[in-house]
């Protein structure tokens, strides 16, 4: 079952990013500037319309680009009466529409601005774009419409998915309530979901969905309550597992198969004979496990999506 | 084995709707002890299990078991049954005992999983010289 080394599983998300144009993704509707305005001005153009930045437009031709971070330098030197013109940054760099959003993604990892204005051939500017922008296009071609499907879904049930555009991560939080059986696994199970979506190799999601089951689990059964965060990233899959609660006195011991404090109701659910812990262990390239006594547990599970696992085979 | 023949085999019922009796399953396991389940469990295997609450739903969703066997005549709750119609997995019933329901089965040719991984290397800690 092992993967060549050399052979790099390319996932859907990747996929996508050579098959969208940044046309695709970019924001038509693109707010500007004169280089003349003050900087007084430019807060109330991003203020008006809640955006971060913007390109300036001088006779038609775009002359700069300035940001929320330069508004927020000119505001700490108390010079908001500076022109755009002497705070912006002149020469910007520009994407085309047509070129494929993985150069987009590549210049964003490279430069690590926040926004690109876009162009055409004509060098006319067509729009502009955002790591979120690229974030939101690729799932919504995934059909991952977190905000609308998951969210609504799991609020009847007392349990949120979020989703945030952290550079090319993306982040999903589940939150796990205590004592409730009857809603425990639900975080797993959207979690599979998502990533099943996200074109992730099957074998790696078992191993995931595996892990995080037995992680939230243990939130329901020994903690006040807790969160479960799972972030995916091109080379690797980080699930964090947060609670509030009685922690762990002796890790060592808790890692031993069998080793179980559960009381008899956890037992009674099928759970509870102490092979959590060892199963995450085994399902995980990486596993750290800190508590303290009385104050809660966190958990850290890395799973490489481009290697198998040591601990367990595939499949 | 398609779960057509495992119903045969184990004189089972289907408990839940809309099961594809073509299903095939490639290996079985059982256990009560749903951690252990989690630990052995491969893709498409029969799960054979004694519990009825509707983690052993969640278990099976987990660790991608291609259905579940119900053993020693236990009926799972409502509730078992409406996560299991909505995930798309499988539930049937045996009257027999695990022991009975799984030795039919590996008879009749569905393979098990042999070792536990999960405890291997620790056995042969707890043994070694001691031979």
């Amino acid at each position: 079952m092992d993967l060549p080394s050399d052979k790099k599983e390319i996932t859907k998300l990747q996929e996508l990013t050579y098959e969208l144009k940044i046309e695709d993704a970019m924001s038509r509707n693109v707010f500007t500037v004169s280089p003349d305005a003050s900087m007084a001005d430019f807060r109330e153009v991003l203020r008006a319309n809640r955006i971060s930045g913007t390109p300036v437009m001088e006779d038609g031709k775009m002359v700069g680009i300035v940001s929320i971070e330069d508004l927020i330098k000119s505001l700490a030197a108390g010079q908001l009466q500076l022109t755009v013109r002497e705070r912006m940054h002149p020469k910007p760099v520009t994407l085309y529409a047509d070129e494929p959003l993985v150069h987009a993604v590549a210049r964003f990892s490279e430069l690590r601005f926040g926004r690109f204005p876009v162009i055409n051939r004509a060098g006319e500017l067509v729009g502009i774009v955002t790591q979120g922008d690229i974030v939101r296009t690729m799932l919504k071609r995934l059909e991952i419409s977190y905000r609308a499907e998951e969210i609504h879904r799991y609020r009847a049930s007392h349990i949120f998915e979020d989703i945030i555009a952290d550079e090319m991560a993306l982040v999903f939080g589940y939150r796990v309530k205590p004592r409730d059986f009857g809603h425990a696994g639900e975080a797993s199970s959207g979690l599979k979901r998502t990533l099943g979506r996200l074109g992730i190799h099957p074998s790696i999601i078992r191993r995931v969905a595996v892990a995080t089951y037995e992680a939230e689990i243990n939130i329901v059964v020994y903690s006040d309550g807790g969160e479960i965060v799972a972030e995916v990233r091109p080379d690797r899959i980080k699930i964090e597992a947060l609670d509030k609660g009685q922690g762990i006195p002796d890790i060592e011991q808790a890692m031993q198969p069998g080793w179980s404090t559960a009381p008899d109701w956890v037992r009674e659910m099928g759970f509870g004979a102490g092979m959590g812990l060892p199963n995450i262990k085994s399902c995980a390239d990486v596993m750290k496990l800190e508590s303290t006594v009385g104050v809660g547990t966190h958990l850290t599970i890395i799973i490489y999506l481009d290697r198998v696992s040591p601990g367990r085979s595939a499949g | 084995m398609k779960l057509s023949e495992v119903l045969q085999v184990i004189e089972g019922k289907v408990i839940s709707k809309d099961v594809d009796l073509e299903t095939e399953v490639t290996s079985g396991g059982g256990a009560d002890l749903m951690s252990d389940v989690l630990a052995f469990a491969q893709d498409d295997m029969l799960l054979m299990t004694g519990l009825t609450n509707p983690q052993v739903v969640r278990t099976a969703e987990m660790a991608g078991t291609a259905a579940v066997v119900f053993v020693r005549g236990k009926i799972p709750p409502p509730e078992t049954v409406a996560l299991a119609e909505q995930k798309g997995i499988p539930l049937l019933a045996s009257r027999y005992t695990m022991f009975e329901t799984c030795g039919r089965l590996f008879k009749a040719g569905l393979p098990a999983h042999g070792l536990f991984e999960l405890t291997v290397r620790r056995w042969h800690d707890s043994f070694e010289g001691t031979e």
